[in-house]
């Protein structure tokens, strides 16, 4: 489903004896990915935790980010808590996330003192109008690219778009629109996927 | 100074709400972040929210970073520490307690039904979330075609998201 395009030798993969990271190993590899990640760190996660570092195998891999993506919350932390806590325990998934979010967070902090100092300096202000273009284009495509898979399901639509006019259009809360909703899609729609 | 201890309570409750219903990741909750600060604390103006957005974006990490950045501009370390550690440890204790019936609920029927429902309300809480980040930013109509320039670029080419930020901003710069 989410599976990165880009995978490599994916039956030597397989048969390759994982490595087994130790606190340190984990700090250092979500670090990595923390850092380099950009809009999206899944097919990032591939490459460095699998084909770098071979904590895992990419079935392992597949397997362990269905949990993530299933459980609330940011794909990538959960990540880092299940795998930092398969190899070290509770040390380990405190070390994987600490590896992940530490520095992103000092940079972005830093990024917004920066706007904070010249968000009325004409210049930078249209500089950051710029840059604010582009994230909602971002999340455009997001939306389109998670559209996709369901465009031809006229239910899945409808209930896709009474969620996005009762959020963006009439703002009503989120747990009211939840609690309504993901009852009526799981009856609805759920029977969908596994009678596929 | 119990006006700063009120805010980072706001904020602890906020953020650790949020994480526990972001089902789809960290953008998914993105409408209910603005609607909490911009039209229920106005703590921010909706201009402001979408351009802290966009340093996330710009930034390396996960999105979720917004948490810790809306944190800091309100309460400074304080509050990125209040908003990192209440967005990231209710998950993650979840995530460790689900470990655990992961392997053995992995192929059961209703694990399956749940996947498949939720996903069309995934679907239309970030649409919502586009929809309120392209209203808030797209102004002007020249704003506007950096919008949709940047989401047919990223739709449409294999173009590195870092890229398309950076020649927004250029472009911005001659709006």
């Amino acid at each position: 489903m989410t599976t990165p395009t880009n995978i490599r030798s994916h039956s030597d993969e397989e048969t390759r004896p994982p490595v087994n990271p130790d606190c340190r190993e984990l700090f250092t590899g979500f670090f990595k990915l923390g850092i380099s990640a950009f809009g999206g760190a899944m097919p990032l996660a591939h490459r460095i935790l699998i084909e770098e570092r071979a904590w895992l195998t990419h079935d392992e891999f597949v397997d362990q980010l269905g949990l993530c993506q299933f459980l609330p919350g940011s794909n990538v932390a959960n990540l880092a808590v299940a795998l930092g806590g398969r190899f070290c325990g509770w040390r380990g998934a405190l070390s994987a996330l600490a590896g992940l979010v530490i520095t992103p967070t000092v940079i972005v902090v830093a990024l917004s003192t920066l706007y904070a100092r010249y968000q009325n300096d004409p210049l930078a202000h249209r500089l950051f109008n710029g840059l604010a273009c582009a994230a909602a284009g971002l999340l455009i495509q997001m939306a389109y690219k998670l559209l996709r898979p369901i465009i031809r399901r006229p239910r899945k639509i409808a209930l896709a778009a009474a969620c996005c006019v009762a959020i963006a259009s009439l703002r009503l809360p989120l747990v009211m629109t939840l609690a309504i909703m993901v009852p009526i899609s799981i009856a609805v729609s759920g029977r969908d996927g596994s009678g596929q | 100074m119990s006006g700063t201890v009120e805010t980072l309570l706001y904020l602890a409750a906020i953020c650790g709400k949020l994480s526990l219903l972001s089902f789809g990741g960290a953008v998914s909750v993105l409408p209910e972040l603005q609607r909490e600060v911009v039209i229920n604390h106005h703590w921010l103006s909706a201009r402001d929210f979408s351009a802290l957005y966009a340093l996330c974006q710009a930034s390396p990490g996960p999105n979720v970073l917004i948490y810790a950045l809306i944190g800091w501009r309100l309460a400074g370390l304080a509050g990125v520490l209040t908003c990192t550690i209440m967005t990231f440890a209710p998950t993650a204790l979840l995530t460790a307690v689900a470990l655990k019936g992961w392997n053995h609920y992995q192929h059961h029927p209703w694990r399956q039904r749940i996947q498949t429902g939720l996903a069309p309300v995934t679907v239309g809480l970030i649409a919502a979330a586009a929809v309120l980040l392209s209203r808030s930013t797209a102004d002007s109509w020249p704003l506007a075609g950096i919008v949709a320039l940047s989401a047919l670029l990223a739709i449409k080419t294999r173009l590195h998201p870092l890229y398309i930020l950076l020649g927004s901003a250029l472009i911005g710069l001659l709006c």
